[in-house]
């Protein structure tokens, strides 16, 4: 055990001297919560549609009023009056307008005569989420146009109420806990991958493989290490992005607890496959290119920035058997949810077996020899 | 797990009559290509063995497989009758091994360093409470013990690696070309130190070098590797007798032109 923790002890004291590696595994998965979190998920705003009133009539007039009234309210949508149809399909190619409303020149009649009154939209269908609102918004305005209309609508929608479990939730809030999980994620890659590569090149592990260490502590060591730092990194984030996200006030110990718990579980999932995969490995570059890779197959399927539900079948399975999900699941209870240690057992259960298989893995493949 | 004695016992080679190292039909392939190809030789007690060799010869391979390193294709290494393949561990506790990279944490200060090998070495806190001033003393970087290993220069950063290796108190030290880059004034430096360390502690020492006049004036013996194989081996004087033609100055360099088998353009 001396021996394993010879290794810890020099993993740390090299941690500690280089605080550039700290601030960097902090500073990324920060900027995605500021970044991400305000950019995604919010309303689509100062949207530019143009109209073509060809109609002139007092119904064409409703609906202006119901623009102007969305342009009022948050400046959601901004109403450009152009002169004809083809004018406005320039515009919308162009980019300058981001869609086009044409209300044709019979539209009052029609609205009065009750004879389906139709109105052109011309939408940009390259962005699917600004297309998609325009068409939401105009929808509504549209609608407008039969407000006084004497007799009541026939044929009700059907409304949903939805009833929602928590208080409102923006997206910042929802990415939280796949941030979290992010910075453990980037500090085992960095901390724990990269500069191990690095120090087998220079020929640090050769001068370790000649003292009687054995391979079972060399790899201790080396994960609790590497989950000391993640940890660091994991409650570092998880403290500054609840206080970000505004969550953070209604922590009580047990929940802290439990976060602690789940952050500890994490790293020692993410720490032991980092070993595994490390330990047949010699060239430096390859964590680096493999980064990418990891990030891409395990980060985005998570169901850290997108539902789970979401993903096609064979995506799904990468998701059944990935620690990043477990993780986001179990951090997303307690850090949303306001669950503690019982509701994300489960979650637990799968990453400790998963690092222990992970580590029998490690300690399988890796070679005391050069 | 438990800790070794690496203490004044292990000082003693329980083992009597036999040499120190011991090396018969030593084979190492990587592939088709043989790296080291059938040598053996013995190094005894209290001796130090000079191994030489052009480029590409075969030293590092053969010092790697006698610290463990690197697995043998076939043959054996004995340290005072350990066999290296068969229980490396108590081999490794005999020896201490300078390899030819420097191989210190630069992040971490000269003390950190000895005291982090010593605890993988299994020496108890006491123990290395004596042992590491002790070093540091000896390879006087005593007054430096806190700097970064990162601000020292080439040949102080050698005799760090040197006192690492014997933070155990090895019957065995191993060095894989501990004078290379260094100016010539810490070369001397470096040789000193070793002279000392080697009267102060009954050392056994293996040293691979280029510089042919450090062999010289300090091996006992010299051995000469060429492609994988071992083509002389004998006390400097003897090799530079056994030089056709050979005349009072006869240097060691004559000698390796001739062993080697290759020309010296001066
Ligand atoms: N891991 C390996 N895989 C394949 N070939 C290797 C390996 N290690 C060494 N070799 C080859 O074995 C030969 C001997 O290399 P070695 O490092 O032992 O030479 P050396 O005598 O120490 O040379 P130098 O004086 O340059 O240090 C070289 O041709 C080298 O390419
Ligand atoms: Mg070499």
């Amino acid at each position: 055990m001396m021996r394993a923790l010879a290794i810890v002890e020099r993993e740390l004291r090299k941690f500690i001297r280089t605080p550039v590696l700290l601030t960097m595994t902090l500073v990324m998965p920060i900027l995605n919560l500021l970044v991400l979190g305000s950019a995604f998920g919010g309303q689509v705003r100062h949207l530019n549609v143009a109209v073509v009133d060809e109609d002139g009539g007092p119904a064409a007039r409703r609906v202006m009023d119901a623009i102007y009234t969305l342009q009022a309210n948050g400046d959601v949508v901004r109403p450009v009056m152009f002169a004809n149809e083809v004018e406005a399909a320039r515009g919308v190619r162009d980019g300058s307008v981001q869609g086009a409303m044409i209300l044709p020149s019979d539209f009052s009649r029609r609205v009065y005569a009750g004879d389906e009154p139709r109105v052109g939209l011309l939408l940009d269908n390259t962005d699917g989420v600004v297309s998609g609102a325009i068409r939401g918004l105009l929808t509504g305005a549209v609608q407008e146009a039969r407000r006084p209309a004497p007799t009541p609508r026939v044929g009700r929608a059907v409304t949903l109420d939805a009833v929602e479990l928590y208080p409102f939730m923006p997206y910042m809030r929802y990415m939280l806990p796949g941030v979290v999980t992010l910075a453990m994620f980037m500090t085992v890659m960095i901390g724990g991958g990269m500069s191990y590569l690095d120090d087998k090149q220079r020929g640090v592990h050769e001068g370790y493989l000649v003292t009687p260490i054995t391979k079972f502590e060399l790899l201790l060591g080396q994960n609790l290490a590497g989950v000391v730092k993640s940890v660091a990194a994991g409650v570092l984030v998880a403290l500054m992005g609840a206080l970000i996200a505004g969550v953070l006030q209604a922590f009580t110990p047990l929940r802290l607890l439990a976060l602690v718990m789940l952050i500890i579980c994490v790293s020692f999932a993410f720490m032991t496959m980092m070993s595994c995969i490390m330990a047949r490995m010699d060239n430096p570059m390859v964590p680096r290119a493999m980064f990418g890779v990891l990030n891409t197959l395990l980060y985005f399927p998570s169901g850290a920035i997108y539902p789970v539900q979401s993903l096609p079948g064979w995506l799904r399975w990468i998701s059944v058997i990935n620690p990043f999900t477990y993780g986001v699941h179990g951090l997303r209870a307690v850090l949303l949810k306001g669950a503690t240690l019982p509701v994300v057992l489960p979650d637990i259960g799968f990453l400790i077996l998963f690092s222990m298989l992970m580590f029998t893995g490690a300690v399988t493949l890796f070679r005391r020899t050069l | 797990m438990s800790a070794v004695n690496a203490g004044s016992g292990s000082r003693n080679p329980g083992d009597s009559g036999e040499p120190a190292i011991l090396i018969e039909h030593a084979v190492k392939q990587y592939g088709s290509f043989t790296a080291v190809n059938d040598v053996s030789f013995s190094v005894g007690t209290g001796e130090t063995l000079g191994l030489l060799g052009s480029n590409g010869a075969g030293k590092s391979t053969l010092i790697r497989m006698i610290t463990t390193l690197v697995p043998l294709t076939s043959g054996r290494i004995r340290l005072h009758g350990v066999d290296v393949s068969v229980n490396p561990d108590r081999a490794r506790l005999s020896i201490g091994v300078i390899p030819q990279a420097m191989t210190s944490d630069v992040d971490l200060s000269i003390e950190e360093n000895l005291s982090i090998y010593a605890k993988l070495y299994g020496v108890p806190r006491a123990e290395r409470r004596k042992t590491i001033p002790r070093l540091l003393e000896l390879v006087n970087l005593a007054d430096r013990r806190n700097s970064l290993v990162g601000s020292l220069s080439g040949g102080m950063r050698r005799r760090v690696e040197i006192a690492r290796g014997l933070v155990h108190y090895p019957q065995i030290l191993i060095l894989d070309e501990p004078t290379t880059g260094l100016d010539p004034v810490s070369r001397t430096d470096v040789w000193e130190m070793l002279t000392t360390i080697k009267r102060e502690r009954q050392l056994t020492i293996l040293v691979t070098t280029h510089y042919m006049d450090e062999a010289d004036r300090l091996c006992d013996r010299i051995a000469i590797m060429e492609k994988g194989r071992l083509v002389a081996l004998d006390t400097p004087f003897a090799l530079k007798q056994a030089v056709p033609g050979s005349r009072a100055s006869t240097t060691l360099d004559d000698v390796f032109v001739h062993f080697s088998g290759r020309e010296l353009v001066s």
